[in-house]
């Protein structure tokens, strides 16, 4: 079981508490983009052994959505943070790297 | 006009504590910027009581002040004063974005007391609650509905979920309390 922090009010919850949301970070292509480009916005996920990040909301709770980093492999949670970026904050990858050194994960290592 | 009722009538429940249904109160969801001159002094003149911090509940007999989020509050009054603090609200907040509802009749509201009514509540809660303590709000769900709690007094919770789960939630409150159910992890 998965315990979480939500970055928005500080509960360290278990996983029955919020409600996964899908692979994070993923940038979308709408109308105007290629076929091709559409096609892995919808589509191409990651489906990684090992890190990962993952977007939650903490559906009993705040409700608010957030990021959560995360090893499919051990369940371990690197860390939370803020729905609001583009990109995992330095802190977070510094504290993947520490555990899981090498690691990489779409364009961010 | 019609009848006001509570959910369940002031249903209660004895086991190794007591469940009862707290009958009318007057709640307000509040959205806004909490980090607001404006909207602190709004809320805290309807109720009287301190801005509550991150997951803090303020309450003074029947007003209180409940955080729920970053950018929400529950304000707690007297149910037949609830539209009253609406307007008042509105006069505070003129040209300060938020959102006001009142939301009274859409809740339920519960009392757990007595010596295991933490216990009762770790039952039903996936919260650790040898660490929750008076003054602390929490947001969750007990069993299958999503509800808030908070301590009211030693050994004292205030359950609140909405109003159609009323029957649901006195029904687990209630089996969660049964007599000689007790577990005795608080001691």
């Amino acid at each position: 079981m998965l315990i979480l922090e939500c970055p928005y009010c500080g509960v360290t919850g278990e996983e029955t508490e919020f409600h996964g949301g899908g692979e994070a970070h993923i940038k979308r292509f709408g109308p105007g983009s290629s076929d091709a480009d559409f096609e892995t916005y919808l589509f191409m996920r990651e489906n990684p052994k090992g890190v990962h990040f993952e977007r939650w909301r903490h559906v009993n709770g705040c409700g608010k959505w957030f990021h959560a980093a995360r090893c499919t492999m051990t369940l371990e949670v690197f860390g939370t943070y803020s729905a609001q970026t583009f990109e995992p904050p330095k802190e977070i990858k510094d504290a993947i790297s520490a555990k899981r050194p090498g690691w990489s994960w779409r364009e961010f290592s | 006009m019609s009848e006001l009722r509570s959910a369940l009538a002031g249903a209660v429940f004895d086991g190794i504590a007591k469940v009862q249904e707290a009958g009318l109160c007057g709640m307000i969801a509040f959205r806004g910027d909490l980090s607001a001159t404006k909207v602190k002094n709004a809320v805290t003149g309807v109720t009287g009581v301190d801005m509550p911090g991150q997951r803090g509940c303020n309450v003074g007999g029947d007003n209180g002040l409940a955080w729920m989020s970053p950018d929400e509050l529950l304000i707690m009054v007297e149910h037949d004063k609830a539209e009253l603090v609406l307007e008042t609200l509105a006069k505070g907040l003129k040209n300060q974005h938020y959102m006001a509802e009142n939301v009274s009749d859409a809740r339920a509201v519960f009392t757990v007391t007595g010596k295991h009514a933490a216990e009762v509540i770790a039952k039903l809660a996936p919260v650790d609650m040898s660490t929750f303590s008076v003054g602390e709000i929490r947001r969750t769900r007990l069993a299958q509905v999503p509800a808030a709690f908070w301590m009211h007094g030693e050994n004292a919770y205030t359950v609140v979920c909405f109003r159609s789960a009323a029957d649901y939630m006195f029904g687990i409150l209630s089996m969660a309390a049964q007599e000689g159910s007790e577990v005795g992890v608080f001691g």
